[in-house]
């Protein structure tokens, strides 16, 4: 009785591994760079598609000007005190581990709320940050269309107090030197997870 | 003999959650509520806002109410709510305040409910501390202060959440 019962639990064993190794496999099969290449073909449009818009420093920083170079991007503005300056201080911490392979990467953190965030307020508020970063802006079309290219999602929300707030995308997106998809980074996510994604990127 | 070894293994239980506290954590009471650990984050150079959290325990059998905050440093504070719902970032007024239900711990964190501090005067800087007022409807005015911690500073792990309920029981 006993060992039959024995058998039933290393039987019911096998079966659970056999299982998870399947189930690993098909979740970790999209990682590899051939089925991420066809995932970002059918996807919906091209994410990273043409947008031009202006850094902190007054330079114009276009999907074009960005090809050659993988980069990161993610959308936010300074009137958020709480994820955004998370979300950059965190890619400065991971930058500085990365070291000199942070210079094959540029970081893009696109405003999504150009009324406030001034060229002049991106340009005080990115001095906190690793100096590699480029905070851009645009007018309220070329802020749209980045928006649309990234088919991110972005709404201004009026407050009772006056004012108003920003909900925006959260994740980071990571493109690569052809200018394509390839994943996001989720701040959540483990920083080891991170990190490995992001030496996948720079080739590290 | 074995009394004194108690007397010695009580001292010891005393003196261990005190040496795992952060050398930063302060404490303030008014009534029966308890606000453990104000902090805040550095800013940016130039930041429009600031954020602020905390730990508030309510020991007493009745529930209050956080209704709102005052401090030099800010033009005016406000609570608000961070989620991240759907993969997209928001952020809610909380109108009304904080209820902390009897016995309750409420820990406002990055991410989660923090307070707004709008328009500071002067840049955070790590290390330094600034004064606020935190206005309870039935336990009253209560006066803190907030430690400026780095910008990359996370809530504490979940195991000092725990610290904190014990000693709220």
């Amino acid at each position: 009785m006993r060992s039959l019962r024995l058998i039933r639990i290393a039987a019911w064993t096998a079966a659970a591994t056999i299982g998870s190794v399947v189930i690993g496999l098909t979740v970790l099969a999209p990682d590899a760079p051939g089925i991420a290449t066809n995932i970002v073909s059918s996807g919906p449009s091209a994410i990273g598609g043409p947008f031009t818009l202006t850094s902190h420093h007054g330079e114009t920083v276009s999907n074009e000007s960005l090809a050659g170079k993988p980069y990161l991007a993610f959308f936010g503005f300074t009137h958020c005190p709480d994820i955004c300056p998370t979300t950059l201080f965190e890619l400065t911490d991971l930058a500085r581990e990365l070291d000199e392979y942070a210079d094959r990467l540029n970081v893009l953190f696109i405003t999504v709320d150009p009324e406030r965030d001034t060229q002049e307020l991106l340009q005080g508020y990115m001095t906190s940050f690793d100096r590699r970063f480029l905070a851009v802006r645009g007018t309220q079309a070329q802020t749209d269309a980045v928006v649309a290219a990234f088919a991110a999602h972005v709404q201004k929300v009026p407050l009772e107090s006056g004012g108003y707030t920003m909900d925006h995308t959260a994740g980071v997106y990571m493109i690569d030197a052809e200018g394509g998809f390839v994943g996001t980074l989720d701040m959540h996510e483990p920083r080891e997870t991170r990190m490995r994604k992001l030496r996948r990127l720079t080739g590290a | 003999m074995p009394f004194r070894l108690h007397r010695i293994l009580l001292a010891a239980m005393l003196a261990w959650p005190a040496s795992l506290a952060p050398a930063l954590a302060h404490e303030f009471k008014a009534r029966t509520i308890i606000i453990n650990h104000p902090w805040s984050r550095a800013t940016p150079a130039v930041a429009p806002s600031a954020g602020g959290y905390f730990t508030v325990i309510n020991t007493g059998t009745e529930p209050d109410r956080l209704v709102s905050i005052a401090s030099p440093l800010a033009e005016r504070v406000e609570i608000h709510e961070s989620s991240i719902v759907d993969g997209v970032a928001r952020m809610r007024p909380l109108p009304h305040g904080i209820e902390i239900a009897a016995g309750e711990t409420v820990e406002l964190q990055p991410g989660k409910i923090h307070l707004m501090f709008i328009r500071p005067s002067a840049p955070l800087v790590e290390g330094e501390r600034f004064d606020a007022t935190l206005f309870f409807e039935k336990a009253g005015d209560v006066d803190v202060e907030f430690a400026v911690q780095g910008m990359g500073t996370r809530p504490a792990n979940s195991e000092s959440h725990e610290d904190h309920r014990t000693h709220a029981q």
